[in-house]
């Protein structure tokens, strides 16, 4: 039943507002993420779209408190039940991280320790409950069964790297999911893999978010994948989300000139073969000195002189679907 | 004749030591590429297509002398390579180039592109001051003033654009190409890709290009052979592939990168299970413990290699 | 003009980055925000100044016995005091430090380069070789740097020359394994490979590619290591296994006041302090370079 999910309007999980973070680099700050605003609705999956340099890695980062030590977050909050995750202590991060929030990465090898079995590692987890060692014991078999792995009584004893890239990141996703959480973020989970394993994983997040019930901040550059899973999309350009909206809405009516161009550029879209592939010329702004304009302006085939001038705001262009660009200023088309 | 004749070539890897491997009773090797065959005519771009693990790296580090075959013949140019001596290989390295699959990583760091993309010349000892340098950049798109920056100062699509440079400084006759666009965003991608199919129309030099991306095997190549476990399960004209596919892997393979749209829904084609090890291939045919369409007879019968006008594959029964 | 260019041409036009910071730029950026880096970059330069000017800034010359009263308290004629023969102890920390940093650079040249020929050869040889080489390595450093001195003092007498073979010959191993590792973890890099399948010989991927690789980490190793070269200096020349008296090395001094520590505690002070200040600046700044040079691992936070 999409269709009702996507009318009625779903509680909010997590609602960034205006988060704004910067990294000290040897060349001053750079402003990695600016006025990013987001809200990740209860029990839906929302898909981070973008590419290298974008901040869509930092985003995620940030919503679990795991962000490297030269980044300070300088304005914004992100609030989650009460909680400003944006200006939360150490001690607090500790009570979130592995209960209510967790993740799993790109690289499955470097994200399990490499000289302990599986098993160990899934009991160590659960070290907040009281249960006893069987208990907690049966509880990782379930959750191997959970993520398909064949004979999971036997994984338990196997080292990570005696299991295969696929197998290990769905020992990763039992892993995230076993304490239950509200928020699973997957950083390009799928991008270490092959083709035919990453449509494997893929089914199995989608099956087990409707089991959990959990939200998912799926991040990606594969624009594939994120239409097959998503139900709600963020695309992010230069530190800033430049498009929101339903999975629907970006991909058949996207309003961003940079969206359109980014699917433009997708080989999976061209039918026809061609020797003359269309990209995006020029390249991402400097985000030590982030532009006053619209970010998107010196690569943008429709930029006009109040991009220059007039840093865009978040415009509605349909009922949850909104783009920073002034074409969509109705303003400006009845002027 | 064609540019490059590869026939029944087998590459192997040593799994254990020959003492360890004799005592247990087992083979000390594995063969990664367990019998190819392909041409490449000149000005011609052949697409090696496969997952990782299905050998089509290690055949790229075989065609340069990196690595040893252990049967077949390759021939380039008429020459045998398999057998050729390390002056045979001087010249040989003049006249095939290669661009890595890193595009920054395959860049000496501490260097500049200036002498980054010279340095083939200079290695053959020509000459390779400031003008070639600056011709070689204006080759692929990229101001001089790049000359002075290091590796790490430049973008994913800059560092290619070098790759490509220096891959071409010898006016080679056959350039491999290890998974092009790896690494690069798709805004980017094109770019390279438009590159190569433009260097090619100018300077007639043959293409192999060597990926697990079909969506890039389209636009760039005339031909395509797409790899399972160290063997060839299908090759042919690139549209004749792509427009009816014979082999189940192809078809799933071909169906892994639709095209994005929320409605496209559950068109792609699910393989269960993953690639098994080319130490212990399953027996018939490889490919039968993940086939959608495997019958009775599939994992008893080794598929011969079934010719059909231009094309060809290994499979008992062709979709 | 081919799309190629047109696109490159646009990038150039459109898009102005800015400039990447220059090693100057880089250092003076780390330094302002680092105080214990611009400590270490003033002592060393202090150091080495005094040590390169001795021979003019010592006040008094460093052998010369009873220039004022025995055992002197600092006072305005003697900054440190004398000592039990009425020497300047100032002068003779200054002259001192002449030797500790000719022991340093001796020693430490030689281990560089020997180290540095040993590893690239264990790194990139066959592996027959490299366990040899290893196996000899580990035998030198097993041996108590204070027990080879010993040996090599037996056999050739003490002297200037024997520190510095002493230091030298048990470094080298310390710096070969180094260059061994990383030249090991380059050899199968892409960018080695790109080379070999271009046709580059071995000496040109060794003195082109890898070795510039290799000696930055290993410099920055080395100023670490300084201080710990004029310890074992001072080290042995006090237990009279290196300079001999009356040549005055940290060492001697230290030993010499050791003797009359009852009497005056300054020819100790004298002796020591130098030796900290030294271990303080070298560590700074091989920190400071290390964060100059490699910003990764820079620690953050």
């Amino acid at each position: 039943m999409p269709e009702t999910n996507e009318t009625a309007q779903p509680e909010t999980l997590v609602s960034v507002r205006d988060l704004s973070l910067d990294f000290d680099t040897l060349s001053g700050p750079l402003h990695a993420l600016r006025n990013v605003t987001l809200a990740l609705p209860k029990g839906r999956i929302t898909g981070l779209v973008g590419e290298s340099g974008c901040g869509k890695s930092t985003l995620a980062y940030s919503l679990i408190g795991l962000l490297p030590g030269n980044a300070s977050i300088v304005g914004g909050e992100i609030a989650m039940d009460g909680l400003d995750l944006a200006h939360l202590r150490a001690s607090e991060w500790r009570k979130l991280r592995g209960t209510r929030i967790a993740m799993i990465f790109q690289d499955p090898m470097t994200s399990l320790n490499p000289v302990t079995t599986v098993g160990q590692q899934m009991l160590d987890i659960q070290y907040r409950d009281r249960s006893s060692r069987a208990e907690k014991r049966a509880k990782a078999v379930e959750f191997l069964e959970q993520v398909q792995i064949p004979d999971p009584e036997s994984k338990l004893d196997v080292y990570p790297h005696q299991l295969s890239g696929g197998m290990r990141q769905r020992v990763c996703i039992a892993m995230a999911l076993l304490t239950q959480p509200d928020l699973l973020i997957a950083d390009e989970p799928t991008t270490a893999l092959d083709a035919t394993l990453e449509m494997q994983i893929v089914d199995l997040l989608k099956e087990l978010q409707g089991k959990f019930g959990c939200s998912v901040l799926f991040v990606s550059h594969h624009l594939g994948t994120v239409a097959e899973l998503c139900d709600d999309v963020a695309v992010m350009y230069a530190g800033e989300v430049v498009e929101r909206g339903t999975a629907r809405q970006i991909f058949h009516d996207p309003a961003h000139p940079y969206t359109q161009a980014l699917f433009e550029c997708d080989p999976g879209r061209i039918r026809e073969a061609t020797r003359e592939l269309p990209t995006i010329p020029g390249t991402l702004p400097d985000l030590r000195r982030p532009p006053r304009g619209c970010a998107f302006r010196a690569r943008c085939p429709h930029a006009w002189p109040r991009c220059a001038d007039e840093h865009p705001p978040l415009y509605l262009r349909d009922e949850g679907h909104d783009a920073r660009c002034h074409l969509l200023d109705e303003t400006e088309a009845v002027a | 004749m064609s540019l490059l004749e590869v026939e029944d070539l087998r590459i192997r890897y040593p799994r254990m030591g020959r003492l360890r491997a004799a005592l247990k009773g087992e083979p000390h090797g594995f063969e990664a590429v367990a019998g190819v065959s392909f041409e490449i005519e000149a000005g011609q771009t052949l697409g090696l297509v496969g997952e990782s693990g299905s050998g089509k790296s290690t055949i790229a580090r075989t065609l340069l002398g990196l690595k040893e075959a252990a049967s077949g013949s390759i021939r380039f140019d008429g020459q045998e390579i398999t057998s050729a001596s390390a002056r045979d290989w001087a010249r040989l390295r003049r006249e095939m180039s290669m661009m890595w699959q890193d595009p920054v990583g395959s860049l000496s760091p501490r260097l500049k592109v200036s002498s980054l993309v010279t340095e083939p010349l200079r290695i053959h000892g020509q000459k390779a001051g400031r003008d070639e340098a600056t011709r070689l950049l204006g080759l692929v798109g990229l101001p001089a003033e790049f000359a002075g920056r290091y590796p790490h100062q430049l973008s994913g699509g800059q560092a290619r654009r070098v790759g490509v440079a220096r891959a071409l400084a010898l006016d080679p006759k056959l350039l491999v190409a290890d998974e092009p666009t790896a690494g690069l965003d798709m805004s980017v991608q094109g770019e390279v890709l438009n590159l190569l199919n433009e260097v090619q129309k100018r300077t007639g030099v043959a293409i192999l290009v060597i990926t697990h991306n079909l969506n890039l095997v389209r636009h760039i190549t005339d031909r395509m052979a797409i790899m399972y476990l160290g063997r060839f399960v299908e090759q042919g004209p690139t549209e004749q592939v792509f427009g009816h596919p014979r082999h189940p892997y192809t078809e799933a393979l071909l169906s892994a990168n639709p095209e994005p749209d929320p409605d496209s829904g559950r068109a792609r084609i699910r393989l269960s299970g993953e690639v098994p090890s080319p130490v212990n291939r399953p027996s018939g045919c490889d490919f039968h413990p993940r086939c959608p369409h495997a019958q009775s007879d599939c994992p008893r019968i080794v598929p011969d290699w079934t010719v059909e006008g231009e094309r060809g594959y290994r499979c008992l029964h062709p979709l | 003009m081919t799309d190629a260019a047109q696109n490159a041409t646009r990038t150039r036009a459109e898009d102005s980055p800015l400039p990447e910071p220059t090693l100057l730029a880089r250092t003076l950026r780390t330094l302002s925000g680092n105080r214990t880096g611009v400590i270490g970059f003033v002592l060393v330069a202090l150091i080495v100044a005094s040590a390169v000017l001795a021979p003019w800034i010592t006040p008094y010359d460093p052998a010369a016995i009873m220039t004022g009263p025995r055992m002197s308290p600092p006072t305005a004629e003697h900054w440190l005091g004398t000592d039990n023969i009425g020497r300047d102890i100032f002068s003779r920390v200054i002259a001192g430090g002449r030797i500790a940093m000719l022991v340093a650079a001796a020693a430490l040249g030689a281990a560089l380069s020997a180290g540095l020929a040993l590893g690239l050869i264990a790194g990139l040889g066959p592996r027959w070789l490299d366990n040899i080489m290893l196996l000899v390595f580990d035998a030198l450093r097993s041996f108590p740097v204070i027990v080879f001195g010993l040996a090599v003092v037996t056999i050739i007498g003490p002297s200037l020359f024997t520190v510095i073979l002493v230091v030298a010959i048990t470094s080298i191993p310390i710096y070969a394994r180094i260059v061994r590792t990383q030249t090991m973890a380059l050899r199968n890099a892409e960018f080695i490979l790109a080379e070999r399948a271009m046709g580059a010989g071995m000496a040109r991927i060794l003195l082109v590619h890898v070795l510039p690789n290799v000696l930055g980490p290993l410099l920055i190793l080395a100023s670490m290591d300084v201080p710990l070269v004029i310890a074992t200096e001072a080290g042995l020349s006090f237990l009279g296994m290196g300079v001999r008296p009356p040549t005055p090395s940290w060492g001697v001094i230290l030993n010499d006041g050791y003797n009359f520590i009852r009497n005056s505690p300054w020819p100790v002070i004298g002796g020591s302090v130098p030796i900290i200040l030294v271990t303080l600046g070298f560590t700074f700044m091989g920190e400071a370079l290390r964060d100059i040079f490699d910003p990764k691992l820079r620690k953050t936070g």
